[in-house]
């Protein structure tokens, strides 16, 4: 009797709450930093390191800084000196837009980031008329406010654009319009139909296969060559093409691996319901396939982003190229550091935060259910 | 037991539900569906059994497309199968399927799967559409997990959700392809009791499944295949007390033998 009742429990054991971890501060530095000799001194060293690279960089970059002043003279020369980023500063957002019409820039840019703000922000309610704002209206009074032209706004040609406003612009007209063109993309290189499948497999396999510089080179050098003289077609306009179609072609290949990786199942489940091919791909397949690949979509958003600066070859000036710009002035020769750092600066800001909001998008559908 | 072959046998006289004559399908060289004549009567339950790679559930899924076969004609409901995808559609509208490994749409709620087609395919608003699929989910007894993501549900309670998913088209037919074969042992039984249910209730039903049991009870005609041919087709009482065929007595030997 006495020794069945030490393996097994007729009685129902009634649950308990688990052991509570050892805790604080002081034993998790035990445990992870400083558990042996060895451990502690590759800690030291470390540690010891990224004081020793980091400081200089704060002590440059923020302690030792000029902030305020008009021009060189005002630069102390122990740290940097941001006044050669104040000055240019209007230059840097609107390039060479026309002093009295940059209001019309500051409207765009901030319906632009109203709108971000709107979809980003979890909290707030109708995403869907977001969207559509985004995608349709924003386009559409873009258009209108930044070209001008009509409703007696002054016409502002595209070359007179630059610095952030034509980055933001660039980069915001290639990932709305390379997303969509990708999904038909890869669609079209699953498709049953031969002639479908090749001319997608043909348009990804010769964008991929060519650098961007090339296409945008051969955008404005080459293409003149085939229109007529007297038809103008704009510089950006075929820049933004070229740009679009070229990461298009990468979207599709992000996006098929995410098609690929949906059960069959799905899609047969989809046909035994009696959906037709493209409701099974809007209800069903893309839904799962497109949350799959937010990595590698928002991945290739943030490569297309930096790349917007190759457009300086062709003649545009982005953020990077109208600081640079800056940096011949020879009243400001020799800042070149500052220049290229708030350059990086500002890309970075834009990609981590597109690199942030992926990996919360991520998390907030997964939120519900498991596979 | 005696209504329900009445009910086969008044309805039988009207038309057949599925008519699959001189079926013939390849997959490259190898021949899966020898000669595959089939009368399914309106009402009629049908249990399809034989070893694996014998065609069975090919041959069902040939019926709702999922398939394409080479010879041979299939009606389904009246409607002549065709390669036209307006046709294969409309035949998909009449048959309600149910898989072996449930595939329901994993990133869409219990109700929401069960609404997609009366809301996208047969247009109906989407609170007609939701009030028709709380009935179903009713009467597969899972009402109370509509709103739950078919990740949160046992194997048993996604494939009753299926079968509620494809009643939810009021469908004329349905295919059933091994609707049990995924499930854990003790989950089985909820879903042989729906499936019971839904026979009882007249619906015609093609079922690819090795459970015996629910073939005895249920089916008017029990089939067995074998290499891609119908071997041998009787009502239960007949199939298991005097098959004719050797391969269906060695068959039966082995599934019941243990």
């Amino acid at each position: 009797m006495a020794a069945i009742s030490r393996d097994t429990n007729e009685t129902l054991i009634a649950s308990r709450p688990p052991p509570t971890p050892q805790g604080g501060m002081v034993s998790w530095l035990r445990t992870r930093l400083f558990s042996g000799p060895v451990n502690s001194v590759v800690s030291l060293v470390t540690l010891l390191l990224i004081v020793r690279l980091i400081w200089p960089v704060i002590d440059w970059a923020l302690i030792e800084a000029d902030w305020t002043g008009s021009s060189r003279a005002d630069c102390s020369g122990e740290g940097a000196c941001w006044v050669f980023i104040s000055t240019r500063w209007s230059q840097i957002v609107y390039g060479f837009y026309p002093m009295a019409e940059r209001w019309r820039v500051d409207i765009v840019l901030a319906l632009f980031f109203m709108l971000i703000a709107w979809l980003v922000i979890p909290r707030l309610p109708a995403k869907k008329i977001a969207a559509l704002l985004g995608l349709v209206v924003l386009p559409i009074v873009a258009w209108v406010l930044l070209l001008g032209g009509l409703f007696g706004l002054p016409h502002v040609p595209t070359r007179a654009w630059g610095g952030l406003m034509l980055t933001l612009t660039i980069a915001a007209v290639g990932i709305v319009g390379s997303l969509p063109l990708g999904v038909v993309l890869a669609l079209g290189r699953r498709s049953e139909m031969p002639l479908v499948r090749a001319m997608c497999v043909i348009f990804i396999e010769f964008w991929r296969g060519v650098p961007l510089i090339t296409v945008l080179f051969m955008s404005s050098v080459m293409l003149p060559l085939f229109v007529p003289a007297n038809v103008e077609f704009d510089k950006l306009l075929r820049a933004l093409i070229g740009i679009m179609l070229f990461w298009s072609a990468y979207m599709a290949e992000v996006v098929r691996s995410g098609l690929q990786a949906i059960d069959k199942g799905q899609s047969e489940a989809g046909a035994a319901l009696g959906l037709g091919y493209w409701l099974r791909m809007r209800l069903i397949i893309l839904p799962q396939a497109l949350r799959l690949v937010i990595p590698g979509i928002v991945n290739t958003f943030i490569a297309l982003f930096k790349d917007t600066s190759l457009v300086l070859i062709i003649g545009l000036f982005d953020v990077l190229s109208i600081i640079q710009a800056g940096l011949t002035d020879s009243a400001w020769l020799g800042f070149a550091t500052e220049g290229y750092v708030f350059a990086a600066l500002v890309f970075w800001v834009f990609c981590f935060g597109m690199s942030r909001y992926s990996q919360i998008l991520e998390r907030r559908l997964d939120k519900g259910y498991q596979r | 037991m005696n209504d329900r072959q009445q009910g086969a046998a008044t309805a039988g006289e009207v038309t057949s539900m599925v008519e699959i004559s001189r079926l013939n399908k390849w997959y490259g060289d190898f021949h899966v569906l020898r000669d595959i004549d089939l009368r399914v009567a309106r009402g009629e339950r049908i249990v399809i059994c034989g070893p694996s790679g014998s065609g069975k559930s090919t041959l069902i899924r040939c019926i709702n497309h999922l398939e394409a076969h080479q010879q041979g004609e299939i009606v389904v409901n009246g409607i002549p199968m065709t390669n036209d995808v307006k046709r294969i559609e409309q035949i998909r509208r009449n048959v309600g399927m149910v898989f072996q490994h449930f595939n329901l749409f994993p990133h869409l709620t219990v109700l929401e799967n069960c609404c997609l087609s009366p809301i996208w395919v047969q247009k109906k608003p989407r609170r007609e559409a939701e009030k028709s699929a709380m009935e179903y989910l009713e009467r597969v007894r899972i009402a109370n997990q509509a709103h739950k993501y078919p990740g949160q549900l046992s194997g048993g309670q996604q494939q009753r959700v299926a079968i509620a998913r494809a009643l939810c088209m009021h469908p004329a037919v349905m295919l059933f392809d091994e609707p049990t074969s995924a499930l854990d042992p003790e989950m089985i039984k909820e879903v042989l009791d729906v499936m019971v249910e839904l026979a009882n209730e007249g619906m015609t039903m093609l079922c690819v499944t090795h459970e015996m049991g629910f073939a005895k009870t249920v089916a008017d005609r029990v089939i067995f295949m074998d290499e891609g041919q119908i071997v041998e087709a009787a009502p239960p009482e007949t199939f298991f007390n005097a098959p004719r065929s050797s391969r269906t007595r060695e068959f039966l030997g082995q599934i019941l033998g243990h």
